[in-house]
Parts: C-alpha cells; structure tokens; sequence
C-alpha cells in the first residue's frame, strides 16, 4: 500500500502560556498556545484544581472571543442621542476626565449620587474597595439577580451553599441529587462529577422541569411544577421525619437542633435561643440534665429534652420542627397536586435517601478531634449528595425553597461529612463571621465599611434616620431585609423613579442591562433614555465598562473599553469568590497573555487610574500621587489586613516564601505564572472532612489566614435573625417595618422553612410557566459575538410541551402570541415531550439587538432569536396602594423571574420575532464575511 | 439530494451523447463524410460538454487528472478512464468515417461498447451508494442505459428503435419511481437504526446539532413536496417519452423530429432533476428529515 | 490509495458514552480548534457574523428525544463524528486515493493535496461525518487527531484525540478497538455498546454505549420498610426520639 507520509509529530505551538478562562464563571485553568505571537489554539489545564485538564465548548472557543470583531477599540464619548449607539472615540485622559467631572462633584457634596454597580465580575473585592473609598453606599454586583437566595439560604443555615462554597463529594457520594440547574453554573466540575459517578454507576436524580443537559443524564427526572421545590422537599422532610430515618447524633452534635427557644409568648426573645451571659447557645446536656452551653467538653446536646424556668418551657428546636413537619399538611398527598407529582413517587424518593443515607453508611480511618475536644477515630460517611442552582432560587418563594434543602442535607447527616456536601475554603464561614452592611456616609470621605454583608435583626437593617433606605436598591431595606446581595435588577428602575431617591450618575461595568440583564427590557430601555422637564436625562450620566459592543454601550455616555480575557491582569481571590477544592485552598490569576491592539485597558486598571484621579483614599499615596500604577500592582501590594492580600500564594515571611500570610512579594506574579496560574494548598488528611467542628480545620484555616482565630459554630436549621425580624413585625422594638410589609414580614420570616405560593395577584388568565436556561455553550450575553458558538446558538424557539402544542394547534416552525401580565412576544415554537407539562422555555440571552455585537442586521439572533425577558416585570403588578412592589423574594430580594407566568396563542408567522427595536449604531466596524483562522503557516 | 444543475447537465447531455456515440459505432446511420462529422460533432458536444459541465462542481478541478488513478475500486474513477477510452475509439472511428470513408468495424463496436460502459460507469456512481436507497437498486443503470440508448436513437434518427426503447425507457422510468418510492423503507436504515435508541421507544430528532445551517444539509437534504413531485412525473414522462413517441408517430419531418429532441432533452432534465431531488440521503435521519 | 486495506494493525477509535453525554459540545468545538490550527486546511466559517452561518465541522453533537411506551421521555444527547469504518464506503468511492484508511491503525483519512472536491466520498458515508470545506473546497473529516496521538511534542498524556481530552464528562473514550483486552473493549463489552447503522455494512469502529435504564426507581407505598412511621404524630415522635437517644 502506498499512503502519505505523514509528520506524525507537528510542532504544537511556540509557547503555552496558563492562565484562568473568563468565558463563563466558572474560572477553569488554561493553556493558551501561541504562535508567533499570536493565539492558535486553547485546551484545559490538567494541573488545574478546578477542571483538572478537561474544558468546555466556551473555553474551547476562546480564540474566536479574543479576536471577535465585536471587541471595542478606545474610550467612547456618545455623540447622539442616548440608545442610538452613535459615539466618537477620545484618548483615555480626556475619559478620564469627563468622568471625574462627573465624580468630584458628587463626592465632595453626596456620594450617594453614584450608583456603581457591577455585573459579571470576578473582582468584586476591588471593586467594593473602590466604591467603598469613593464613599457611596450604593454598591453590588449581580448576586442579587442571580442567586442570593443560594448563596444567603446556604450561610444563614450552614455557612456556605453549592458552587464557590461547596461541592458533593464525588469520590464517595452514591446517590446525587440536583435541583433545578440549569447547564451551566459550575460548569466544568459538575460534569465531571457527573461523570465520575456515572462511571461507578452511581444514581443521579434531576428535579427540573426541563429534561435537558445534566437532568436529560439523571437516571430518574423529576419534572417538578416550577416553584413548588420547597414543597416537595418538606414533604421528604415529612417522610424522613415520620420515617425516624434522620441523623439524630449529627443534629445532636453538630446543629441547632437541640438549642433551646425562648417559649416565653410575652418576652420581647420568644422565639430566640437561649443563651447564657456570653451569648452561647443553650442546651440541655442529657448526663446532667441541666442547661449547658452548646460548646462545652463533654456535652450530650439533647434533642428532646425541654426546659421549665418561671412557669414556662422553653422547647429546643428540635421540638418546633417536629411540630411542623409532621403535620399533615406536608404529607406527599397534600402537597402531590401541587408539584404536579404522584405522592408515591415523593415518598419513592425519600426512601431513597434514607436508604442510601443510613443503609450505605460509610467509615473513613480518619481520627478527627471535635470543637468540644471529643476525638473521633473514624469518619462517618452518609453517600447522598446535593447541588442546586438559581431553578429553585430565583422565585419570590426561593429563599425559603434553598433553606428546606440545606435543612434536608442536614437532617441526613450529609453535610460535611464523607460521601455527602463537602464546604470549599473559605467557607465554612458562618452569617455571624461575615460583615454586617455598612451605609454610614460623609461627604468626600470613604464609606464606614463594606457595603454588602449579612444582617443579625433589624438593628442592621441600611436605613437613613428617617426610616428609608440609604441605598438606591433597597437592598437591607424592611421589603427585602436579607439582601446580602444588594439588588442590581432594582437600580435603574429606582433611579429612575426616584425612589428612594435620584441619583446622578450610573456607573456599570460587565451588565448588558438595556438587553438580557434586565426584566422589563424595554422598560429599562425607556427609563435609561428619558428626559424630565427640563430635557435632561432622568438619570443624567452612564458611564458603563464592557469589552464588546453590547447592547448596554449604546445607553450609556461614556464607554470605557475593557480588555479580552487574554489581555489582562486579574485575581480569583480568597478574599471573593476563589477556585478552591473541599480538599484545597486555591486562587489564581489572569495575566495578559498577549498585548491588547487596541487602545482599551482592563477595567480594574482603569478603576486605579480613575480612582487616583479621584484622589481616592486608598488609591493615592500619602504626596497624593498615583497609589497602583494598575491592577497588577494592586494584586500584587494590597494588604486588606496585615499579611492578607488579594492572592494568598508566594508572599513574603521572614525566611521566604509562605502560603496565606505574608507581606507583598514583588515577584507574587510571576511566581503564580510559573506555576501555571494558580496557587493550592492542600487540606491536611483528618481535616478535610467535619470542618465546622474539626479542631485540625480550624487550626488549618487560621494559619492560613482564613479566619484570625477557630470559629466553631452549630448549623442553624432554625434561623434566628429571621424570628428577629419576625419580632419587630409582632411590634418588638424600636425599629418597626411599615404596616402595609407588617403582616409580610410575620408570614415570610418564618425561622424554620417554610413554602409558600408567590404573589399571584394580576396572574389571572395566565396558567403557564414560562422558564429559561442557559445552553452549557453559551455565557449570558456572551457567545453571540463569537463565530463559532453562535452557529450553535444562533437562534432560540420556544419549547412547548406536547400537551400544549396540541391543545394549540401548534407543529415545530409555528409561531405563536406569548402574552404575560406585562407584555408580549411573538416567537417560533418547538415541541420537547420531555418536559414538564404546563411549562414553556427558551435559552436565554440567544435573541440580540439589531447593530449590537458587530452582527449582520439580519443577523438570525436579531430575526428570530427573542428575550423572554419582555415579558417579565420588575414590579409586581400594581395593587392600587400606589406603592412599587418588586418581583423579588420578600426577604432576600432575589429577582424572581422563574416566577413567570404567560398564555400562548397560535398566530401567523410575523416577519421577525417581536417586538422589534430599530438598530442601534455600531461602535465598532463591519465583521468580516468569512473566516479561515489559521496563526501558524 | 441536492438537484445540482452541473451533475443534472452532465448525465443528460453526456447520456445523450454516448447514447448517440453507441449507435455510430454500430454504423447506424450509416453516414461518413460531413454527414458523418455533423453525427459525431454532435455526440462529441453532449458527451464532452457534459463531461465538462461535471467538472464544474469539483473543488479542485485542475487536479482532476488523479481522477483516473482508483479505476480498481472507485466507479467515478472508471467512469473517466471509460468516458476517455470510449472517446478516444470513437474518435478514431469517426476519423475513419469522416476522412477515410471508412468504416472500422471492430473499432467502432468497442466504441460502442465503451460509450455504454460509460453511462453504466456514471450510473454505477450512483447505484453503489447504499446511502442513498432510491438510487441503490439494480433499475438504475438501467433507467440511465434504457435513457441514454433511447435518446441515442432519438439523435441517431432511429424511428423504429426510438419509439420502441422510449416506449422501453418509459416503462423503466415508471419502474424506478414505483420501486424507488418504497426504497427508504426497505432498506431497513431509519432513524431507530441510525441513534440504536429504538429499543427504548420512539426516537425523534430534537434539537439539531447547529441552529444554522451546513454542507450536509445543503448537499442531502433536499425535500420536496409530493404533489409538486407528482406533477414533476408527468411533465418528465411526457416530454421525455409520450410527445417524442407520438411525433415520431406521424409522418417524418425534420421539424417534428427536432421537436421530439427537444422535449426528449427537457423531458431527461426533469427526469435526472427529480432522480436527485427526490432521492433522500440516510443522513436526513440523523438531522431527523424524511 | 482507495481500495481499503485487507487488516489494520490497530483498529483505534472512540467509544461514546450516550448515558454520560450531557450535550456541552465541548468536543465540537475543542475539535474546530485543533483542527483549525492543525491537519491541512482550517476549517473555515462562512458568513460568519451575518444572517447565515456556516461553517465545517468535524463533530457535531445531535441530540434525540426517545418517547418509551410506559413513562417520562427521555433526552439523549448524541456525538457524531467519523466512525473510521473498517468497510469505509468513502474510502472506496474515492476516485484520486484522496481518501484512504491508514494500514497501521485503521483511521481514515484524506490526503488533501490529491481531493478533486468531487463531494462523493461524503456521498457515501452514511454517518454525515464528511464535510467539504468551502473555503479551501476540499473534503474534511475526523483524523482522530492524527497529529495528537503519536505526537512527540505532546505529553504522553495529552497524546489523544482533543475531543477526548475535553469532554468534561469524560463520555469520550479513545482506544484500540482491535485489541479485546483494552480498556475501550472491555468497556464497549460491559456496557453492550452498539454500531450505528450496522445495516448499512460499513462495520463501524467507533462504538456507542447505549443510555443505561431510567426512571427506573420503584414507586412504593406508605410501608416500604425505608419509610416505615415511627409516629403519626409529633407527640410519638417525641416519644419515639427519646427511646432512640438513649441508643445512640
């Protein structure tokens, strides 16, 4: 035979440069190979902790986000109207200086004026910095319409939820159950999880009503009715509970369980714990029978044991959960219809859980000593695991809904322990060991603390002397008391209300919040490009950061172009949101891998300038010059506290290089480089496993600079803060909600879970849920922009379930009238029979805005891609009490957008998905037409 | 599949062509001279032109040379060593009878031979391709042989010959579609074959791999409606069979004989149009057409 | 040369794990990366900002809905790529040798220095997994990652398909299917993994291991012994919970 001869062994590339991908959130480790100079191809990083070599279609994709035509090229000063996307380009000095024209004014007279507020962004410890030393209480990022109901449900109750803070244990865990996630949030781990426990065949159940992605994989699918999780999961509750089959040692030792409740109706505490006079949790030891704090040496916490004191019993938790959960009303057939389940199939589940939980029970030969000195010769190991996402957050009812789940790992025994949910460094890290919010404001000086944080009572609450909110959000506020996230989706729509107040300038980086980022996008839309009386924009200046030509540069003043993710400086910190492993503390670091061609600069770079225009305090030095020539300098010399700074890797200790506490080291950069971009320190073994209460964790963390000492601590099924809260609605105190949130308060605040139904008002006629998720090969907005991931995400139909297109006289290609109480689209239709029955959906942020992105006009994003988002409010409906009430969670303030609620109509097929918006002005050129990128002849 | 105009060009014209190429070299007409060299200019044009016309559908045409290295497996290949021997003979046949007065028998039969062995080479490209169920059946070599040998005579002014093998041609033409339209069932490949997802339930395509589109779907999957196709059937039967038959029914006339060409020409176009546009490739199913 | 070769020394391939799969198309696009930068021609993109894209693929993921007679349907996300057939009906149609299947390890390739861009070879292939390149107009295909998995420049570890060494699920598995004792026979023997079309004779190398059973957990009733009561009611239960901690 005679075949070619091949070179079997071609040169790969010239140099492997490793760094973080930033085309989702999930910060996996990459290797960029260049040639000549240039980027010809990316793959995963194997030493990398948080995708150990593999990567996804996005990162995969990175080489055609990096050179997308749509990337901006120099600061952008608007020189038409507001939206219309005509802008000229000006040098970064005179940016610079239309924005401190802008900002020295407001400092100096009230800070409150600018609202800085950030969307996708991985340097959210800078960035509040940054606001906090302008001095301006109006500061977040985008939890608050993401998943503060996750992140806040999972710190209140146990100190750490899913994703950042924590991870099944997929090496030991048997049985994995995931509710609504929806594709993408920890992308690359959760696959892999997936993958290793398929692998040993181990069983995966879904609960979405969406049979797709990782729940189209799940062994069993539970195709819930969206908003009911809460429901369903107190059920199982109910079963365990009536089934004894819970972990009695664990909820004995480890949670609040068997502290005491103040039983006394006329006390200003009822319903608050015991404590003693250091403020210790009380419980009754059953040895001595007597009131013992939680933490004492040799205490055997009783779960049932009560305590009689002045002719009234104070009850332990323990007590109340049996109360509620055992009462019928959590019975799976009570709440069958409901969740649009059969009552066999809930207890099916349960059962399984239990049987996995205590019939797979587990040792690992680690010795372990307790918080209470007890030392333990094996771990005891409980294989049911859980992850959860924003399918079960991002309901007005969500916060309760992600508190029942903690209570449900809990209640098993399976947090925290092998086989189970496994805390990633920092966390554990309970409510109390967080900041609480800070609004205490002076003129031209820095704000009084960190804006964001979690609240203890109505003592913390971010309000003004006169009651009202001191942020433009609301955020911390008596309509959303826990919002440890702020609430971004409220901004622009307060702004432009003026209530609580008016602002003057909106500073925004990485938020599409004219497109996808926003509900009520049109709205929004309106309320960015309106003018008062006077013809002055309502909201008077936008300055607004992003890479691309978005749809959000067009309604902004100022654009200030930030880098790709391969042409800047960044740090995955400990002090934010780090890439550790239950098994390892781990940050890591972006570095500009290539030079930009462009005249633009990574926004954080951009803030240390800005800010030493400023002369902000923290950002200058002492003769007020330039403090971080840029954030490289920044990452590298900030201290937060002495020795702690963004990166906790390679600092300085006396006699050399340490790990987590260190002065700044020059070379802290390099060294990250050298070692592929990241930093890991491994959790030692017998530590690694019970970190609440494991005396070696403890230790470990401290001398790492995690905590400044041990901070043992009970999990809070019952939490306390809310009954506080409770409280002050039955009339407690001096600081009291409004009546009209009064009786609100007293239904939603309910310490231990509870489900119930969302605000239905105006939802007449309206029976459909309506969802979206994201595909795992797009990111939010970002995809489009990129040549090869929009060909598989060029355009999205709306999914209808079998029942529904019949009932509708619909076939694959129709269109059809989506109408909500707000709004509505006209879109194409596509039947999915594996899919909840009286539930719709679509992939998100697929449909784009004519002239956005360096598209075509006729670009199939724009024609027949669409946003449900034009069908959901920010606001409830009016109620006709002339008051704003947010979509959100009542206590949290999480954007409750699964809460959406439509009718469908079969119509004629329009020229293009509507509405339809005229396009807006490319700031950047004309896309080339076809594309053959090879770097390397 | 696609109905590309090149391929729909070349093997009706260069159908046509050989089919006249076989009748010359069997002497009929017997012509010699300039009768002769109008004859073979004639063939030459079908047969090259639509040799030529395929070549517009390669990428890479100037590499078309390599084309005839894999005559041992590859039916294209032995198409164009067959389409380059027969054209070759011919043309030392027809410079026998056009220069020399001469009639090379042998020459001319192999020739002939040749000339059909290519136009079963180009339906063999076809016929081979169990991909495609209309066409993998052994009636199509015999659709393009009975078409090419029919329209031959057509060119040739073979009265007798031409009404019978078109009266032929037609009935294998009915064949075709009749046995084709039960093809993709038959093969066995459908859409459980293709996922092995059958044994759970019924398989339908859901979401396609890309919103967009690509080559496959452009090159494989064409669908046309079945009335239209219908309709289609007739127009090619009757142009292609019934008018040509009934022209050369009445009395000679070098008109009506041009017309009975013509809609021969354009009856064959239709026929080859629909042999592509009608054929449905088992790809389809992975992309959930058919 | 197009005729195929009587035995290969190897028969390598991939085994798809359709119970894995969660449709990331990461593979798909990891391969647009390595083969855009790698083996002959990039694979190019028309109209790649505009009203149309399109552009050439060498793995594209499908996916299925499959409705069982009894219960929930399912959804099965499915990878397609070249199978590297051993009876290559592409191979054989070929009319230059373009198109040939290595005699040393089976994979099927196209030398596309001699492709005319004549198309047929995707004509033949029943799997769709050749597409011209409408760039360069010539045919492009799998290579396995030829040029990865012998590559002396690359670990040895990362010596394997792209599309292998991405797939987050680890639902791709890249091996000698020639040789029973490998790791990727075994696991097509265990999982009973499946050819596709194997009507259509091409006796494909690249196996599927076909969806494990779902919806497989038993409804039971209110006395399944993981869900027996204790107690109706809290006060049992309290009397239930004070009897089961002076057990523990």
């Amino acid at each position: 035979m005679n075949q070619p001869k091949l070179n079997l062994s071609p040169k790969v590339s010239d140099e492997v440069r490793k760094t973080t991908c930033y085309m989702c959130a999930c910060r996996c480790g990459i290797n960029v190979h260049l040639k000549e100079g240039k980027v010809a191809y990316i793959e995963g990083n194997r030493d990398h902790p948080v995708n150990k070599g593999v990567l996804c279609a996005k990162g995969s994709a990175g080489i055609m986000q990096h050179n997308a035509p749509a990337r901006l090229r120099a600061p952008l000063k608007r020189v038409g109207p507001r939206g219309s996307g005509a802008f000229e380009e000006i040098s970064w000095d005179e940016a610079y200086q239309i924005a401190a024209d802008w900002l020295t004014p407001i400092r100096e007279s009230n800070p409150e004026k600018l609202a800085f507020f950030t969307g996708r962004d991985q340097s959210q410890s800078f960035t509040s910095l940054w606001a906090q030393a302008f001095g301006t209480p109006n500061y977040a990022a985008h939890g608050g319409f993401c998943s503060v109901n996750m992140a806040a449900a999972g710190i209140y109750t146990m100190g750490g939820a899913f994703w950042e803070f924590g991870q099944p244990d997929w090496d030991h865990t048997k049985l994995f159950m995931l509710f609504g996630v929806a594709e993408d949030h920890d992308s690359n781990p959760i696959k892999m999880g997936i993958g290793k426990i398929k692998g040993r065949g181990a069983r995966v159940i879904g609960v979405n009503p969406i049979r797709t992605g990782y729940n189209a994989v799940a062994d069993d699918w539970v195709g819930i009715t969206p908003g009911t999780d809460g429901l369903f999961i107190l059920s199982m509750i109910h079963c365990l509970m009536q089934a004894g089959r819970i972990d009695l040692h664990y909820l004995a030792q480890y949670t609040d369980a068997p502290v005491l409740v103040n039983g006394d109706e006329k006390s200003p505490e009822f319903g608050l714990y015991l404590r003693d006079e250091d403020g210790k949790q009380l419980v009754m030891d059953r040895v001595t029978k007597k009131l013992t704090p939680y933490d004492q040496p040799g205490v055997k916490p009783d779960l049932s044991a009560t305590h009689r004191a002045k002719g009234v019993t104070h009850r332990p938790v323990f007590h109340k959960m049996a109360e509620m959960y055992l009462s019928e009303d959590y019975a799976p057939e009570a709440v069958a219809e409901r969740c649009g389940l059969p009552a066999n199939r809930i207890r099916a589940i349960a059962s399984e859980l239990a049987r996995v939980a205590f019939e797979e029970a587990f040792e690992l030969d680690h010795k372990w000593t307790d918080f209470r000195g007890e030392t333990h010769d094996t771990m005891i190991g409980r294989p049911v695991s859980f992850h959860a996402m924003r399918g079960i957050s991002a309901h007005a009812n969500g916060f309760q809904t992600c508190r029942a789940l903690h209570v449900l790992q809990i209640i098993l025994g399976t947090v925290e322990v092998p086989g189970g949910f496994r805390f990633k460094p920092p966390y554990p890290k309970p409510a109390t060991a967080h900041p609480r919010p800070h609004v205490g404001m002076t003129a031209g000086a820095p704000l009084n603390g960190p804006h964001l944080g979690f609240v203890h009572g109505p003592e913390d609450l971010a309000l003004k002397e006169d009651g009202t909110p001191a942020r433009i959000d609301k955020a911390f506020t008596w309509e959303n008391p826990m919002s440890s996230h702020g609430l971004m989706h409220m901004v622009i729509s307060n702004a432009h209300a003026g209530d609580p107040y008016k602002i003057d300038t909106l500073f925004m980086y990485m938020a599409n919040m004219s497109w996808n980022s926003s509900m009520n996008t049109g709205g929004v839309m309106q309320m960015l490009t309106d003018k008062d009386e006077n013809g002055e924009y309502v909201i008077p200046h936008i300055i607004y950061s992003d890479a691309y030509s978005s749809e959000m540069v067009a309604y902004a003043d100022l654009i200030l172009p930030d880098t790709t993710y391969l042409e800047r400086h960044d740090c995955i910190s400990l002090l934010d949101r780090p890439i550790c492993e239950a098994d390892a503390a781990a940050d890591a670091i972006r570095w500009p891998v290539v030079e930009p061609d462009r005249n633009v600069k990574g926004f954080q770079s951009a803030l240390c300038d800005l800010g030493a225009k400023l002369g902000l305090p923290g950002f200058v030095n002492e003769d007020g010059s330039q403090k971080y020539a840029d954030y490289a300098d920044y990452i590298t010399n900030h201290e937060r506290r002495p020795g702690i700074g963004p990166l906790a890797g390679w600092r300085m200790g006396e006699s050399g290089l340490q790990s987590g506490r260190g002065a700044p080291n020059a070379g802290q950069i390099d060294n990250y480089i050298a070692n592929g971009g990241f930093f890991a320190e491994h959790i030692p073994e017998g530590a690694n496993y019970y970190k609440p209460w494991n005396r070696a964790y403890q230790d470990w963390a401290v001398k790492l600079g995690l905590y400044d000492s041990p901070q043992p601590y009970l999990f809070s099924l019952y939490v306390e803060p809310m009954r506080k809260f409770q409280l002050a609605a039955e009339g407690h105190g001096d600081r009291q909600p409004p009546e009209h949130l009064r009786a609100r308060i007293k239904a939603t605040m309910s310490p231990l879970p509870i489900w119930y139904e969302t605000d239905q008002q105006g939802n007449e006629g309206f029976t459909i849920n309506a969802l979206t998720q994201r595909p795992m090969a797009m990111y939010h907005s970002w995809g489009s922009q990129n040549a090869w991931l929009r060909q598989l995400h060029g355009h999205n139909p709306l999914y209808l379930p079998t029942k529904l297109m019949r009932l509708h006289d619909l076939s694959d290609g129709d269109w059809a009238r989506v109408t909500s109480p707000h709004g509505e689209i006209t879109v194409p239709v596509m039947e999915m029979a594996a899919l909840n029955e009286n539930t719709v959906w679509t992939w998100n942020a697929i449909g784009k805005r004519k002239g956005a992105w360096a598209l075509d006009k006729d670009a199939p994003e724009a024609t027949r891609g669409f946003l449900l988002n034009h069908l959901i409010h920010e606001l409830l409906p009016p109620k006709g009490d002339g008051l704003r009430w947010a979509n959100s969670d009542p206590i949290t303030g999480q954007a409750a957008w699964f809460d959406l609620k439509v009718r469908i109509e079969k119509t004629d097929a329009p020229r293009e998905s509507r509405p339809e918006y005229p396009p807006i002005e490319s700031p950047v050129p004309q896309a080339p037409d076809n594309l053959a990128w090879k770097v390397g002849k | 599949m696609h109905p590309a105009p090149s391929v729909i060009a070349f093997s009706t014209f260069s159908g046509l062509g050989f089919g006249l190429l076989f009748w010359l070299g069997f002497g009929v007409p017997a012509v010699s001279g300039w009768s002769a060299f109008a004859f073979f200019t004639i063939a030459y044009l079908l047969a090259v032109g639509g040799l030529i016309s395929s070549t517009f559908h390669l990428g890479h045409p100037e590499r078309a040379l390599k084309a005839f290295t894999q005559w041992r497996s590859s039916w294209l290949s032995r198409e164009g060593v067959c389409a380059v021997a027969a054209l070759i003979v011919m043309a030392v046949h027809g410079a026998g009878l056009v220069f020399f007065d001469a009639s090379w028998q042998p020459v001319g039969m192999l020739g002939a031979l040749l000339s059909l062995g290519t136009v079963f080479t180009t339906a063999m490209i076809y016929t081979q391709l169990k991909t495609v169920p209309r066409w993998n059946l052994p009636l199509t070599p015999v659709y393009f042989l009975s078409l090419s040998l029919a329209g031959g005579a057509l060119l040739a002014g073979q009265i007798t010959w031409g009404i019978v093998l078109l009266i032929a041609a037609g009935a294998v033409q009915a064949a075709t579609w009749l046995l084709g339209d039960k093809a993709f069932k038959q093969s066995g490949t459908d859409i459980a074959s293709a996922t092995q997802l059958g044994n759970i339930g019924q398989v339908r395509a859901f979401e396609p791999p890309h919103t967009g589109t690509n080559y496959l779907l452009r090159e494989f999957v064409f669908q046309i409606g079945r009335k239209h196709a219908q309709k289609l059937r007739v127009i090619a039967m009757s142009l292609m069979i019934v008018l040509p038959v009934i022209l050369l029914l009445l009395p000679f006339n070098h008109l009506l004989a041009a017309l009975a060409v013509l809609a021969h020409v354009a009856g064959v176009l239709t026929s080859r149009w629909l042999f592509f546009a009608e054929a449905e490739h088992v790809v389809g199913l992975y992309y959930g057409k058919r | 040369m197009t005729t195929l070769p009587s035995a290969t020394g190897k028969k390598l391939g991939l085994v798809i794990d359709l119970d894995t799969c969660v449709g990331c198309h990461a593979c798909v696009i990891s391969c647009k990366g390595w083969n855009t930068e790698n083996y002959g021609a990039p694979l190019s993109d028309q109209d790649a900002y505009g009203s149309n894209p399109s552009g050439t693929f060498l793995n594209r993921v499908h996916s299925y809905e499959v409705q069982p007679a009894e219960g929930h349907a399912q959804l099965i996300h499915f990878p397609k790529s070249c199978l590297h057939c051993e009876d290559a009906p592409c191979v054989t149609v070929c009319p230059t040798g373009a198109s040939y299947k290595r005699v040393e390890d089976g994979i099927v390739l196209v030398n596309e220095s001699d492709c005319i861009g004549c198309g047929l070879c995707a004509w033949a292939c029943p799997y769709g997994a050749r597409e011209m390149d409408m760039e360069e107009k010539v045919m492009k295909k799998c290579t396995l990652c030829v040029d990865r998995i012998y590559n002396e420049n690359l670990p040895e570890v990362d010596r394997t398909p792209t599309c292998v060494r991405t797939c987050p699920a680890g639902a791709r598995h890249f091996g000698d299917l020639g040789d029973p004792d490998s790791d990727v026979s075994r696991l097509v023997a265990e999982r009973g993994g499946v050819d596709l079309m194997p009507e259509q004779g091409t006796k494909p190398v690249n196996k599927y291991l076909p969806p494990r059973p779902k919806d497989t957990l038993p409804e039971i009733d209110v006395l399944a012994p993981f869900l027996e009561p204790v107690a109706q009611e809290p006060t049992g239960f309290l009397a239930w919970l004070d009897k089961a901690l002076e057990k523990l």
